[in-house]
């Protein structure tokens, strides 16, 4: 039982890498994604955690500290994201004008259509 | 240990509720609303691991932003998805291998919690050890992040620039648009409790943020989540009052230049520490103590980061915004 969170990490995980790859609808892809995003943060901040330990902030009080590398990295990760989400959600407005629909197999239809 | 067992096991299984609830959900608005909810529920995580930065930085981001920006894209795209088209054996298939096979992968890891796992013994106890010596803050993510890690801080803060410039170049800016008088992004006009609450609330929300972004050097904070809470009152502003009244107050094109001083603004701290004759981005170079030097270069840095991030951020939602005027506008 003591790899519970790692457990609930993949699961969070198969199920927005599902949503991805099973959905047709771009916006529904995009939040699958960040599903499976923010579980891979769920991962890297439950390595950071230490039994015991408080939050990264020096204090004469404490003496165990959780690791402060894994919340740096996720913390800039979380707003990198946040960013390309925008990308993502940008391009999906720019395929609905152009196509019409943000259903994947109408844009293919439409493309072969074309060809 | 029980009590913390606990309540981890009840947020866990929130969150895994809440996805299969994303899942299932056809309608695209109920899923955005999830994601939403997923978010604060996972923010909520990372303070129970610690992690207050991390949390402080997903609630503002994830459940605020990311939502405002899906919704967005909604009005443009349509609320509800076609079920049809689904391929669910296959795509079952797949993720039931992948996630055996990620489990059967999870029996090597360390026990969670263990204070002697590969992970704790690099590089974390040099910083918990030594950051107060060497940089004198208390909050050592904050001297991970601007100081140890600057390198990675400016690459971080020069993605979210170009994602910006991604998002203006995709989605352009028209000028044209806005000079109709009545915007159709103020819905909330006629509704006298919100406009009188939010007037309220957006001066303590700026200060808040002010209070986020100098006080991060000490407590949970930085340039990266007062970013998106000053872009966030910003952006209620806009949702409230309308577009044009938000342009008003705050011009587009100022935003876009103060998007790329942000960055020009770390990357100068760098060059003056590499013209006084010390690495780029060594910040013990700004001043004659080392200690000294270090609080300006983070100071510097985290003010750089904070300017770019809310530049991009309400100019991100400007455009997003003024392209679902432009599309309903058109129609009414």
């Amino acid at each position: 039982m003591s790899q519970y969170n790692y457990w609930v990490v993949i699961i969070l995980m198969m199920i927005g890498f599902y949503i991805v790859i099973s959905h047709g609808n771009l916006v529904k892809k995009l939040i699958g994604l960040s599903i499976f995003q923010t579980s891979v943060f769920i991962l890297y901040i439950s390595m950071g955690k230490v039994t015991g330990g408080t939050a990264p902030i020096l204090d004469p009080d404490y003496t165990v500290f959780s690791n402060p590398l894994p919340h740096v990295l996720i913390l800039t990760a979380i707003v990198v994201g946040i960013a390309t989400t925008a990308v993502g959600l940008a391009l999906v407005v720019r395929i609905k004008e152009a196509y019409g629909t943000i259903e994947e197999s109408e844009i293919q239809q439409k493309d072969d259509e074309e060809c | 240990m029980t009590i913390e067992f606990l309540i981890d096991i009840i947020i866990l299984g929130f969150l895994v509720i809440t996805a299969v609830g994303i899942a299932v959900s056809k309608d695209l608005f109920a899923s955005v609303m999830l994601a939403g909810i997923y978010s604060l529920l996972s923010a909520v995580f990372f303070v129970v691991m610690d992690a207050v930065d991390v949390a402080f930085t997903e609630a503002s981001v994830g459940a605020g932003i990311s939502t405002i920006l899906m919704l967005s894209t909604l009005t443009l795209t349509g609320q509800f998805e076609d079920p049809s088209r689904h391929n669910k054996i296959l795509g079952f298939v797949v993720v039931f291998i992948t996630g055996s096979l990620l489990i059967f992968g999870t029996t090597d890891m360390p026990i969670f919690g263990d204070a002697f796992a590969p992970v704790q013994l690099h590089l974390a106890p040099h910083f918990i050890e030594n950051s107060y010596a060497e940089i004198g803050l208390p909050n050592i993510v904050t001297s991970v992040l601007a100081s140890y890690r600057g390198y990675d801080t400016f690459g971080e803060t020069v993605v979210i620039f170009t994602a910006g410039i991604g998002v203006l170049s995709l989605l352009g800016f028209s000028s044209g648009s806005s000079t109709r008088l009545s915007s159709v992004i103020a819905p909330m006009s006629q509704h006298k409790i919100l406009r009188v609450v939010s007037k309220i609330l957006i001066p303590p929300i700026l200060i808040f943020a002010l209070y986020v972004q100098f006080h991060g050097d000490y407590g949970p904070g930085g340039g990266f989540q007062a970013g998106v809470i000053f872009a966030a009152a910003i952006i209620l502003y806009a949702m409230v009052f309308g577009l044009d009244t938000a342009r008003r107050v705050i011009n587009q094109s100022v935003v876009q230049v103060l998007s790329a001083l942000g960055v020009l603004l770390y990357g100068s701290v760098g060059l003056i520490s590499f013209l006084n004759g010390k690495n780029f981005l060594d910040y013990s170079a700004l001043a004659h103590d080392p200690l000294h030097g270090q609080h300006y270069g983070i100071l510097l840095v985290e003010l750089g980061v904070g300017i770019t991030v809310t530049a991009v951020m309400v100019s991100v939602f400007f455009t997003f915004a003024s392209r679902v005027d432009k599309e309903h506008g058109g129609n009414a």
